[in-house]
């Protein structure tokens, strides 16, 4: 079985997602290749082909491709896709945006999401915002997924180095122009591969309230997270949104602070191994899900997590 | 204006745009899994039109209310109840509806192919659906029908602006935001916070049904409808059991570091 992964990077590294695709590919089989599409992204092509089960490296490196628009590397994709048993990406913005597009170019369906690789055309993928999960045999010859990386775990870096093999074609793109990106540098590690999250919700009741999940984040070395209410409310940025709609996270510790949990946002947290939800109101759906619940007024709690948590550190 | 450069040719009308609305169950329904592991139960349960294309008629109303089209077409895919659905656009502010009828299971490939067929009828500037829809959550519709038309997509959209024959459009991305300029005609997704669809009052109801549903059949687009994907069952994921409640910040804090070892 031959399996194409759509790389995903910000020409400097890959994206972590890009690791747990790749264990996901290899139960699907051996023969391994990774597409890096983008301009003089070197330094992710000399990481990509150090990672383990990775066969070859193909990339297509042209100025046309630097901002990966869906426009020109779908059909790219799409004609690659002829060569291979598959077609994989990480089910991410990203891949999200692209993958379809090739699928279609390809007539080919897609199976988006995918949580389990059941047999070689049988995957299960969740439905109804994680409230279902419906098995899905494809009838397509190049089968087209998007994975979830936190049903996955990530691969490592191996001993060898894989081939690298140029992609001579270039399409161009005239029907879209990339402006400008506004990308929250952030020191904390990534929401979606963070070992703790810490994630805020409309009981936080500001933005100035929000911000002092900082502190306990940074303690605990947690990405921070935040509900849809709260970002709606202008809380925290919509890159922090964890749910249906947001991102998908299983860390191993997951603090809810002031999140009800509509079944929106449990659909993006509810596999995380440890939950912890802390809330004023002592009948909030969270705490349904949660391994520990706190009934506490919000504030106090911050503070006091703030000091227990300065103590544990000594 | 001349598109032939793109995947239609000759002109689109520079006036017109449509939408996609899909029924679904309503978001604040707890849904039933069917017995036979077939699917999900939609008879007797609430529906509504997807909020996803909620927001996708509202951006659309807005543009005609700004002055950039005049006519609004909505259109859905599906049994003969979305046109219930269609309704709902119509009050909103569409100008006439067309429903695709078909009892069949519409996959997005499939679903794409049949707005194709609908855009090349229509020829708009604007093609708007909603992300995803909140059922099977794919997320792949308005991508897989940009494709098929070699239209520029704008996905995920948070906020667009007709400029001219381009269209600015702002897309929640992983990282933060992207804004990227597109030629028109163009395919958009909406994402959350692209706008606050507005309520439907009465009269608007009243009005809308003297509005016109076109009923075509799946048959008369000439769209193969054979589903690529077959779904073998349905189940209910595990269930998470609910903790224990913890009366101090210490006693949370005691627990995960000698209970859960999450802490070290």
């Amino acid at each position: 079985m031959k399996i194409l992964i759509l790389a995903e990077h910000n020409q400097q590294t890959l994206r972590r997602a890009t690791y747990h695709t790749i264990t996901a590919a290899k139960e699907l089989g051996d023969d391994i290749t990774l597409l890096v599409i983008g301009n003089r992204s070197d330094a992710v092509i000399d990481e990509a082909s150090k990672i383990s089960h990775v066969k070859k490296v193909l990339s297509a490196m042209s100025p046309v491709y630097e901002h990966q628009l869906a426009e020109n590397t779908a059909p790219l994709i799409a004609e690659l896709a002829q060569q291979f048993d598959y077609v994989l990406a990480p089910a991410t913005t990203f891949g999200k945006n692209i993958l379809p597009r090739a699928a279609a170019l390809a007539d080919v369906a897609l199976v988006g999401d995918v949580i389990k690789i059941v047999s070689p055309d049988t995957f299960v993928r969740p439905i109804y915002a994680g409230n279902a999960l419906a098995t899905v045999q494809s009838h397509d010859a190049i089968k087209f997924l998007t994975v979830r990386s936190t049903a996955f775990a990530a691969a490592e870096i191996g001993k060898h180095v894989a081939p690298l093999e140029k992609v001579d074609t270039v399409f161009k793109n005239d029907l879209s122009v990339f402006i400008t990106e506004e990308i929250h540098a952030s020191t904390r590690p990534e929401l979606t591969s963070a070992r703790v999250v810490i994630s805020g919700g409309r009981g936080l009741k500001s933005a100035e309230n929000f911000k002092l999940l900082e502190k306990i984040a940074d303690r605990l070395g947690a990405a921070i997270g935040a509900s849809r209410a709260a970002v709606d409310a202008g809380f925290a940025p919509n890159d922090y949104q964890v749910g249906q709609t947001g991102k998908v996270v299983a860390p191993e510790l997951y603090i809810a602070i002031g999140i009800s949990g509509a079944i929106q946002h449990l659909a993006g947290m509810k596999d995380s191994k440890v939950i912890v939800a802390i809330n004023n109101d002592p009948d909030a759906p969270i705490f349904q899900i949660a391994d520990y619940g706190l009934v506490a007024d919000l504030f106090s709690a911050i503070q006091e997590l703030d000091i227990e948590l300065e103590k544990n550190s000594q | 204006m001349d598109t032939t450069q793109n995947g239609i040719k000759g002109k689109y009308d520079v006036m017109k745009i449509l939408v996609a609305v899909k029924r679904v169950v309503d978001y604040k329904t707890n849904i039933r899994i069917k017995s036979d592991a077939s699917g999900v139960e939609t008879a007797n349960v609430k529906m509504s039109m997807n909020p996803f294309d909620e927001i996708a008629m509202e951006e659309a109303l807005r543009l005609k209310e700004k002055g950039h089209v005049t006519e609004i077409i909505a259109v859905s895919i599906g049994r003969v109840s979305s046109q219930e659905t269609l309704r709902t656009a119509l009050a909103m502010g569409a100008d006439r509806g067309i429903l695709v009828q078909t009892d069949a299971d519409i996959q997005p490939l499939v679903a794409a192919k049949i707005f194709k067929a609908l855009t090349e009828k229509e020829s708009p500037m604007l093609f708007i659906l909603g992300k995803q829809a909140i059922d099977d959550d794919n997320n792949q519709t308005g991508q897989m029908l940009a494709g098929l038309l070699n239209w520029p997509q704008g996905t995920f959209a948070s906020k667009i602006e007709v400029i001219n024959t381009n269209i600015s459009v702002t897309r929640e991305v992983d990282g933060g935001l992207e804004t990227l300029n597109l030629k028109l005609p163009a395919v958009i997704t909406t994402d959350l916070r692209l706008n606050d669809p507005r309520f439907i009052s009465l009269p608007n109801i009243v009005q809308a049904k003297r509005k016109t549903i076109d009923v075509i059949s799946v048959e008369d687009l000439k769209v193969d409808i054979t589903p690529h994907l077959q779904v073998l069952k349905v189940e209910a994921p595990s269930k998470r059991q609910a903790g224990v409640k913890v009366h101090s910040v210490a006693e949370l804090i005691n627990k995960l570091k000698n209970e859960a070892r999450v802490l070290s």
